[in-house]
C-alpha cells in the first residue's frame, strides 16, 4: 500500500501527537487537527518546528501534534519571552506559539504586547473560549460584557479583544477565525506560518464544559449565528504556481516574505488587509453590530522582524564557536591594557 | 609640625550628584596609581539623577588595603548641603579643602583648612560656559595634587586614559586642573602631614577594573549570544558593558552583523524568560540583575531548574528588603538566590570575591550552566560590581567551551535514536538533551515545568516523580564538587574566619591585626571544605554583610551536630562596604588574639 507524502517525504500521520487529554468536542481538538493539516500541507520540517505554550488547556495542545518536534510548555502567560529567547539562538527554527485567552490576555498581556511590538517572527495562535477551563469555569479577558457563566453569573466587565490590542500596536499580521471554519482556519495557519514577523490568529474555540450554553458569546451556536467573514481566504505556497481564476475586481492578493501568496475573495464589503485603520474599523463595526467578524484582518510585509533589526546572522547564534566569540589574543591583551 | 604620613590616608571628595565629579574623583585616582601608589575607591552614590549629596572615598595604602575606611583624612568639601556633617568625618589632624565660601568660623581647629574660591575660579578661568560646571570639578583635583605633591606627568597621564575615547577633552581638563594646582602654589604653604610619594613594589602588572567590567568581559569570553535585561542598579551597568564590548567585539566590519543579541525587556520575567527560551534553544544565554529584579524572576527560575535548561543569572546585590537602598552593598540575597522558585527547588550559586573571579566566574558560569543544565547564579555586589578594583590582568582562557552533553544527529544515528532525555545514563544525575533543529526523527522532546517521566512524557505518577527529585539531587551532587572550591589559607590557628564575596577585602586586612585562619567560600551548594574546616578550629567566625546571618545559617545546616556551636556570627549591614575594623573590633573582644 502507498502512503501519500507531502514535499518533505513525509506522510499526514508524521504530523501527528500525541492523544488528547482535553475534553470531547473541544474546540482546542479541531484546532489540533486543522495545525496537523497546515502543517502536513506546507511540508514543514518536524525537526525545525519549535512548539510554545504558556499554562492552560490551549497550551497542553503542542503535545497533540507534530510529536518528533521539539516542545516547550512554559510558564503561564509567558510564551512570549521564551519564544523570543529560542527564535534568537536559532532564527532557523519555525516558532509556532499556542496560548489561551487567559495565557494571552490577562497573566500574560504584557509579553503579548511587547512580543508583537518587537515583531519576533513567530505564529502566536489564540485559542479563545473566554473561560478558565482548567480552574473549572471563570470569566478570562476575552468574555464579552453581559457574557453569562454556566451557573449564571453575568460578566460586568470590557472585554480585551486581542486582534484590536494587536492592531493598535501595529502588528505586521492579525487574524480571527473560529475553530468550526477550518476552510477558513487552516489557510490562515498556513499564512501565519509563511509571514516573516509576529502573526496573531485568534480563534474561536468554544469550551464545551464551561461556555457552550445559552448566554454565552463563545459558544458553538453563538459563534455560528454570529460569525462574518470579511473575505474567503486562500493560500498559495511559495511551492505551488499561482493560478486565479476568479472575476477582475473580485480577489486581492497578499503576497509574501517567502513567495508565497495569500488570495482574498471578496464576499460583501471590500475590505483592504493592509489598512490598518480599515482592520480597527471593521472590528469596532461587527462589535457594534454583535457580529463576529472573521478573517484576515491586517497584514504588514515589509515590517523588519526582530532578529533582522537585531542584525543577527542567518547562521543560528547557538552554532557559533570560541573563535566567533571570543576576542583574539591580540585584542584581549590591547583590551586588558587600557585598564591600567 | 608633625611626622609626615606618607601614601597612607583616605581622601574624600563630597560633591553634588549629577555635576561631573565623577570624572574629576576617577581622574584623581589614577594619577596616583600612576605614581604606584595602590588605591582603593568607593563610590557613595544617591538614588537620583543630579542634586543629592555623593561622596567618593579614595583610600590610600602602602600595602594596598582595597576594604573601606570609615576615617577621613582628606576631605574636599564641595557640596555646601552637607559641609558642617562632612566636616565631622575627618579624623584629628586631617586636611580640609573646601570652598572658601564655606565659613569656618565656628568650626572645628583641629584640622588644617585649606579654604579655595573654587566658584569664583571657575567663573574666572574656565572660558567655555557650557563645561563650567563640569570643569569646576576637575580645579579640586588640581589643588590636591598641590596639597598632596601629586606629579604633573601623572595628572597628564590620568587626564589622557580617562578620555581615551574623547581626546579633544584631553587640553580643556589638563587647563582647569592646571587652575586649581596654580592657585595652590601661588596662595599656600604646607601645613600638614600628608603626603604621596611614587613608589615600586605593589602595583605593577595591576589594572584598575569594575567588577560589572569584569563579567561583562567574562560572559563574552565564555560566549555569551543572547543577553536579556531590565534596567536595574546596581546591575545595569554590566548589560551596559555587554553592549559596549560587542560593538567593538562581536560586530562585523563589513556588515554590521551582530555574533550576539542583547535586549532590554519589558520587565524581569521576560528578560529571564528570553534567556531561558535560547539556552533552551541552544545559545549561551543570561540575564542581569539586582534583588527586586530576582525577586520577579522566581517562577522563571523554577522552571529552568526542573525542566533542566541552563542559563545564567548575574545579581548583582543591592541592600533590601523591598526596594531598600538602591545605590548600597549588601550580601543579602545569598539564601533566597540558593532556592529561588517554590517547591524544592536549589541552584548553583558562584561567588566571586574579587573583580577576577567576577571575570573568571562569570566565563565558566557558562560550562556549569551548559554542564549542569540548570541555572547558575553569579552573586557580586555593587561594591564589587560598581567599584573600580586593583587587580592583576585577567588571563587567557586556554579551555574551550563545555557545552555539556548535547547529542547531535549523529550520536542519535549510532543510538539508533534510542535515548531519554530525562534518562540517567552515567549516574551522575546529569543527562542528555537534543538541541532544537537536530535533523533526527528522534530528536524532538516535549520540555515541560510540570511532572515528567525519563521519556519527557507528563506524568503524575508518584515514583516517576520522586525518581526525577531524588536524580536531580544527585545531579546537584555532581555538580557541588565540581564548582570552585573555597580557598584556605590556614596555618594552624585556633579561631578561623569564614568570608564569602566582597567581605574579601575586609578580612584580607583584618587578618593583619588579628591571627586567624580563614576560609573563603566561592559557591554553594557548600563543599565539604568548609565542615572539615571548622572541625580543626576551636570556633570560628561567620563574617558576611546580611542582617541574618544567611551563610551562617547555611554553614550550620551542613555542619555535623557536634560542630554547629563552634560557629558564631559577624554581620554588618548598613549599606557601606564591610571595613576591617567592623571584623577586628568583635573578634578582639571574643578572642584577644593579636597578631
Amino acid at each position: 500500500m502507498s502512503t501519500t507524502v507531502n514535499r518533505v517525504g513525509l506522510p499526514r500521520d508524521a504530523y501527528k501527537g500525541a492523544a488528547t487529554t482535553l475534553c470531547a468536542g473541544c474546540g482546542h481538538n479541531s484546532i489540533t487537527n486543522h495545525m496537523i493539516k497546515a502543517l502536513y500541507e506546507l511540508g514543514v520540517e518536524p525537526h525545525l518546528l519549535a512548539k510554545m505554550s504558556g499554562i492552560g488547556c490551549s497550551s497542553k495542545t503542542p503535545a497533540y501534534f507534530v510529536e518528533t518536534a521539539h516542545g516547550f510548555n512554559g510558564v503561564h502567560g509567558r510564551m512570549p519571552a521564551l519564544t523570543t529567547g529560542a527564535h534568537l539562538a536559532n532564527r532557523q527554527l519555525i516558532m509556532l506559539g499556542v496560548s489561551g485567552d487567559g495565557d494571552t490576555a490577562s497573566i500574560g498581556l504584557g509579553q503579548y504586547m511587547h512580543m508583537i511590538r518587537r515583531n519576533v517572527d513567530c505564529t502566536y495562535i489564540i485559542e479563545d473560549n473566554g473561560t478558565y477551563g482548567l480552574t473549572k469555569g471563570q470569566f478570562s479577558a476575552t468574555a464579552d460584557l453581559g457574557s453569562v457563566q454556566k451557573k449564571g453569573a453575568v460578566n460586568t466587565f470590557q472585554p480585551i479583544d486581542p486582534c484590536a490590542v494587536a492592531l493598535a500596536l501595529g502588528c505586521s499580521f492579525v487574524a480571527r477565525s473560529f475553530s468550526g471554519d477550518g476552510k477558513q482556519v487552516v489557510p490562515l495557519i498556513k499564512a501565519a506560518i509563511a509571514h516573516r514577523g509576529t502573526a496573531i490568529l485568534d480563534i474561536i474555540s468554544p469550551c464545551v464544559t464551561f461556555n457552550d450554553h445559552d448566554g454565552s458569546t463563545k459558544s458553538y451556536s453563538w459563534v455560528k449565528d454570529h460569525e462574518e467573514s470579511i473575505a474567503d481566504v486562500s493560500f498559495i505556497p511559495f511551492f505551488e504556481e499561482v493560478h486565479v481564476d476568479y472575476e477582475p475586481g473580485t480577489v486581492r492578493e497578499v503576497r509574501l516574505h517567502d513567495g508565497s501568496h495569500i488570495v482574498l475573495k471578496k464576499l460583501g464589503e471590500d475590505h483592504d488587509p493592509t489598512d490598518r485603520g480599515a482592520a480597527i474599523k471593521v472590528i469596532e463595526e461587527g462589535r457594534a453590530e454583535g457580529h463576529l467578524v472573521t478573517g484576515l484582518l491586517y497584514v504588514d510585509t515589509e515590517m523588519s522582524d526582530f532578529a533582522s533589526t537585531e542584525q543577527i546572522p542567518e547562521r543560528p547564534l547557538k552554532d557559533l564557536g570560541e573563535d566567533d566569540l571570543r576576542l583574539t589574543r591580540e585584542d584581549f591583551a590591547q583590551f586588558m591594557s587600557e585598564f591600567a | 609640625m608633625t611626622d609626615p604620613i606618607v601614601n597612607d590616608l583616605t581622601i574624600q571628595a563630597a560633591t553634588v550628584n549629577g555635576s561631573g565629579s565623577q570624572t574629576a574623583n576617577l581622574v584623581l585616582t589614577r594619577a596616583i596609581f600612576h605614581m604606584g601608589i595602590p588605591v582603593a575607591p568607593k563610590n557613595v552614590f544617591p538614588s537620583n539623577i543630579e542634586g543629592l549629596p555623593t561622596w567618593y572615598q579614595l583610600r590610600i595604602t602602602p600595602e594596598g588595603h582595597m576594604a573601606r575606611s570609615d576615617k577621613v583624612d582628606v576631605l574636599v568639601a564641595f557640596n555646601v548641603a552637607t559641609w558642617r556633617e562632612d566636616l565631622k568625618t575627618v579624623r584629628q589632624g586631617g586636611v580640609v579643602v573646601h570652598e572658601e565660601a564655606f565659613s569656618t568660623a565656628d568650626a572645628r581647629t583641629d584640622v588644617t583648612y585649606y579654604a579655595v574660591p573654587f566658584a569664583k575660579l571657575a567663573k574666572s578661568k574656565i572660558q567655555s560656559d557650557t563645561l563650567r560646571k563640569q570643569l569646576a570639578n576637575m580645579i579640586y583635583v588640581g589643588v590636591v595634587a598641590g596639597v598632596l605633591g601629586i606629579p604633573w606627568e601623572s595628572i597628564e597621564h590620568a587626564v589622557r586614559r580617562q578620555f581615551l575615547a574623547k581626546p579633544k577633552a584631553v587640553p580643556v581638563n589638563l587647563d582647569a586642573i592646571k587652575v586649581g594646582f596654580d592657585y595652590w602654589q601661588d596662595n599656600f604653604s604646607k601645613q600638614d602631614p600628608y603626603r604621596l610619594q611614587p613608589m615600586t613594589g605593589v602595583v605593577e602588572g595591576k589594572v584598575l577594573v569594575e567588577g560589572n567590567q569584569a563579567a561583562a568581559l567574562g560572559a563574552l569570553m565564555g560566549g555569551v549570544t543572547v543577553v536579556a535585561w531590565y534596567p536595574i542598579t546596581p546591575s545595569s551597568s554590566l548589560c551596559e558593558y555587554v553592549i559596549a564590548y560587542s560593538d567593538r567585539f562581536r560586530t562585523g566590519s563589513n556588515n554590521g552583523e551582530k555574533r550576539i543579541s542583547v535586549v532590554q525587556a519589558e520587565d524581569e520575567l521576560a528578560a529571564v524568560g528570553m534567556a531561558i527560551g535560547a539556552g533552551w534553544a541552544g545559545a549561551r544565554a543570561m540575564t542581569s540583575t539586582s534583588g527586586p529584579g530576582i525577586s520577579l524572576m522566581a517562577e522563571f527560575s523554577g522552571l529552568a531548574y526542573y525542566a533542566e535548561v541552563p542559563v545564567v543569572i548575574f545579581d548583582i546585590q543591592r541592600i533590601g528588603p523591598s526596594t531598600g537602598l538602591p545605590t548600597r552593598t549588601s550580601q543579602g540575597d545569598l539564601a533566597f538566590v540558593y532556592t529561588l522558585s517554590h517547591g524544592d527547588t536549589k541552584h548553583l550559586v558562584l561567588l566571586p570575591g574579587t573583580v577576577e573571579e567576577c571575570y573568571e566566574f562569570a566565563r565558566d558560569a557558562f560550562d556549569y550552566s551548559d554542564r549542569f543544565q540548570t541555572p547558575v547564579f553569579v552573586l557580586s555586589d555593587l561594591d564589587l560590581g560598581m567599584n573600580l578594583w586593583m587587580t592583576p590582568e585577567f588571563k587567557y582562557p586556554e579551555k574551550p567551551f563545555d557545552r555539556g552533553k548535547v547529542l547531535t544527529k549523529d550520536d542519535l544515528e549510532k543510538l539508533a535514536g534510542d535515548w531519554g532525555r530525562y534518562r540517567d545514563v552515567d549516574g551522575d544525575g546529569v543527562t542528555f538533551r537534543t538541541l532544537p533543529g537536530t535533523d533526527h526523527p528522534a530528536a524532538g522532546y516535549f520540555t515541560r515545568g510540570s511532572g515528567h517521566d525519563e521519556m519527557a512524557r507528563y506524568t503524575e505518577g508518584a515514583d516517576a516523580y520522586a525518581r526525577n527529585m531524588d536524580r536531580l539531587t544527585r545531579k546537584l551532587e555532581t555538580a557541588r564538587h565540581a564548582l570552585p572550591g573555597p580557598v584556605i589559607d590556614e596555618s594552624g590557628q585556633k579561631v578561623g574566619l569564614i568570608a564569602f564575596g566582597s567581605t574579601h577585602a575586609a578580612v584580607v586586612e583584618a587578618r593583619e591585626a588579628v591571627s586567624v585562619d580563614y576560609l573563603r567560600v566561592r559557591a554553594l551548594p557548600l563543599s565539604d571544605d568548609v565542615a572539615r574546616f571548622v572541625a580543626r578550629h576551636e570556633r570560628v567566625y561567620i563574617v558576611e554583610q546580611n542582617r541574618d546571618g544567611q551563610l551562617f545559617d547555611l554553614v550550620r545546616l551542613a555542619l555535623p551536630p557536634e560542630l554547629v556551636d563552634r560557629v558564631r556570627s559577624i554581620r554588618h549591614y548598613n549599606g557601606q562596604p564591610i571595613p576591617a575594623a567592623a571584623i577586628i573590633e568583635p573578634l578582639s573582644s571574643q578572642e584577644m588574639v593579636p597578631a
